[in-house]
């Protein structure tokens, strides 16, 4: 499913590159739970970015199954994104006068697919993660951890190859982190791939792969 | 990918609707300019109108011409001496190219003189004019009853007169019909022929009304003496001619026939209707330009901000703009979102200020009445609405390009770590 190569990237500050990602080499077989953890500035975000094709690197490769993502134009990483990635975020990032339904739809109407057809899929994604009742509520009138399962139903209305989720517990309390963390396993059972970034051990120990990063470089890597 | 897809609109729809009181505050300049675009066109347009309506009845290409002194000697004639043009004129005049109609007139009293007319124990002090029936082509008045002067009258030097419908309010006050009976001018009875009113609305109008015209050759036996003078002329020009022309050429062939110096420009009077027409339509055209000015100027101050509110908007939709990239946003699909926005609020801005703009001309219009001598009834026509139209849209697109590129240019990262 995803295979990376000596993957490197580098930002400028002050006018000099700051390394973060020095040589990177990993491959995540489909159908995999894989946690990345590490500490702040460990690099793990930015590899994150660099999966979801959010953002470029600088040398090496990243093949995302049969397809080599590497110098793609902003409309063609788009493209990929909305096929192929699906996010889930610490702050869940839902559109604020967008209802649940409507949220949930909004890959899908980049997708072009028809207003009718999106809302029914996104209606049945919402069944899937518990929230059939809350479809018309707007995001301030649910909790944390419906919030977060409506960005969950978000990220899997595609039909994605693989669920990026970036701190997903970050922002909920422990049984929620709990409920949520059940949901993704969940999810990845059905078959989607998923790769968690975190930082706390609570979630990293749910998922079968444990990957951390320290200075931009693969320190341990551990399966159970 | 179908501009016209429903689904954009939506989408579109709801952004604005997410904080209606800002998309309501930001279109209001917008509003406002078009609404005073449309309203000032609007009442200049009745202005003019009420204008040309004044004039109304007056051929606009109508020359007068009439004797002056002479200030330069020439061929032995002295200076000051006062030039009397006569009945002998009026031939050659006709002949003239570009001539289509000729009157020569004679007023009791002189130009701007008056006579004291009664009729029993009615009288007042009016215009009383010597005409031929060609006037009636020059000053074309409304026949409330009757006729103008014909040949027959002139021939026969009949006592006929054709008076306005002031001198026929004063002198018939007792509401007898004027049609057939008899008035006296300077103790000479003529009988009345014809009843008209003026089809002008300013105080021209006012002593047309107040005339009373009866044949120029009775005119002349009665009260010239049976001497063959004309004070003035009164010449319309053919439609393709212009009437400066004709009244340079009028001015040469009479200053020829006088024994005139031919630089001598004091020796004959003269006014041109065309010119002053000229000068007025110079005057509204002037106005319109101005209007047109400071409505767009207006407008794109408008539009302006809304660009401005848009640039704000971006900066507070950046964490929407970066999760819309997320899920598969192109750049171009913000571009056109943004530009979608501004275009959406330039339009129902602007549609709403004609259609307010439209409104108030047509309440004032009720208003003011079709027949105000001073203020015609506001019109918008169909092409400035729709030359405001397409400006509206350009001041849309305007707007959004800007933000639009801005909102583009946020990448998905950063937009997504921004709190």
């Amino acid at each position: 499913m995803i295979r990376l190569r000596e993957l490197r990237k580098s930002y400028v500050m002050a006018g000099r590159p700051l390394p973060v990602l020095k040589g990177i080499d990993l491959t995540i077989p489909t159908g995999e739970l894989a946690a990345i953890t590490g500490s702040s500035g460990s690099g793990k975000s930015t590899l994150l970015n660099v999966l979801g094709i959010l953002d470029a690197y600088d040398s090496g490769s990243y093949e995302l199954g049969d397809v080599l993502v590497k110098d793609l134009t902003e409309a063609r990483a788009a493209e990929l994104r909305n096929k192929y990635v699906g996010f889930v975020f610490q702050s869940f990032h839902l559109l604020p006068y967008k209802n649940a339904t409507e949220n949930v739809a909004l890959p899908l109407y980049y997708a072009g697919i028809p207003r009718r057809e999106r809302f029914r899929r996104a209606n049945e994604l919402l069944e899937r993660v518990g929230l059939g009742d809350r479809a018309d509520h707007l995001p301030n009138q649910l909790s944390g951890g419906q919030k977060q399962r409506v960005a969950i139903a978000r990220s899997l209305v595609t039909n994605p190859r693989l669920l990026l989720a970036d701190e997903p517990t970050g922002a909920l309390d422990s049984a929620t982190s709990k409920e949520i963390m059940d949901l993704l396993v969940e999810v990845n059972r059905a078959g989607t791939t998923v790769v968690v970034v975190t930082h706390e051990s609570v979630v990293a120990d749910r998922c079968p792969r444990r990957i951390r990063l320290v200075d931009g470089l693969i320190a341990e890597d551990q399966h159970s | 990918m179908n501009p016209f897809d429903l689904d954009r609109w939506q989408e579109v729809g709801d952004a604005l609707l997410a904080s209606p009181v800002r998309t309501l505050l930001s279109m209001a300049g917008v509003f406002w300019g078009t609404f005073a675009l449309v309203v000032m066109l609007g009442f200049g347009k009745g202005l003019e109108t009420a204008t040309e309506r004044a004039v109304r009845g007056m051929a606009t290409n109508a020359v007068f011409l009439w004797g002056g002194k002479r200030t330069m000697p020439f061929q032995g004639f002295p200076t000051d001496e006062w030039l009397e043009l006569d009945a002998s004129d009026v031939e050659p005049l006709r002949q003239l190219e570009g001539m289509r109609w000729l009157a020569p007139r004679n007023q009791l009293g002189g130009h701007r003189g008056s006579g004291v007319a009664r009729r029993g124990p009615e009288a007042g002090t009016f215009n009383v004019v010597g005409d031929v029936p060609e006037m009636a082509f020059i000053e074309t008045s409304r026949f409330d009853g009757g006729r103008f002067l014909d040949e027959l009258d002139l021939d026969e030097r009949r006592k006929v007169a054709v008076i306005g419908k002031q001198v026929a309010e004063t002198l018939f006050a007792d509401g007898a019909d004027p049609m057939g009976d008899w008035i006296e001018i300077g103790g000479v009875p003529f009988k009345v022929v014809g009843l008209y009113h003026s089809a002008r609305t300013d105080d021209m109008g006012d002593r047309e009304e107040q005339t009373i015209h009866i044949p120029l050759t009775t005119f002349r036996t009665v009260f010239d003496g049976g001497r063959p003078s004309v004070q003035w002329f009164a010449a319309v020009a053919e439609d393709n001619v212009s009437a400066s022309d004709l009244e340079d050429r009028m001015k040469v062939l009479l200053k020829e026939r006088h024994h005139v110096h031919p630089d001598d420009d004091m020796a004959f009077g003269s006014f041109n209707a065309e010119r002053e027409f000229g000068r007025i339509r110079r005057l509204f055209s002037g106005i319109r330009g101005t209007t047109w000015l400071v409505g767009s100027a207006t407008l794109l101050s408008g539009a302006i901000g809304i660009g401005n509110v848009m640039l704000v908007v971006v900066r507070e939709r950046t964490r929407e703009i970066g999760v819309r990239r997320a899920v598969g946003a192109t750049p171009r699909d913000i571009v056109r979102m943004i530009l979608m926005e501004a275009l959406v609020m330039t339009s129902l801005a602007g549609f709403a200020g004609l259609v307010a703009g439209v409104v108030l001309c047509e309440l004032a219009s009720a208003a003011i009445g079709p027949d105000n001598p001073s203020f015609g009834p506001p019109q918008v026509d169909a092409t400035a609405t729709l030359i405001a139209g397409v400006v509206l849209v350009c001041a849309g697109l305007l707007a959004g390009v800007l933000p639009a590129r801005r909102a583009a240019a946020i990448h998905p990262v950063e937009a997504l770590r921004s709190e």
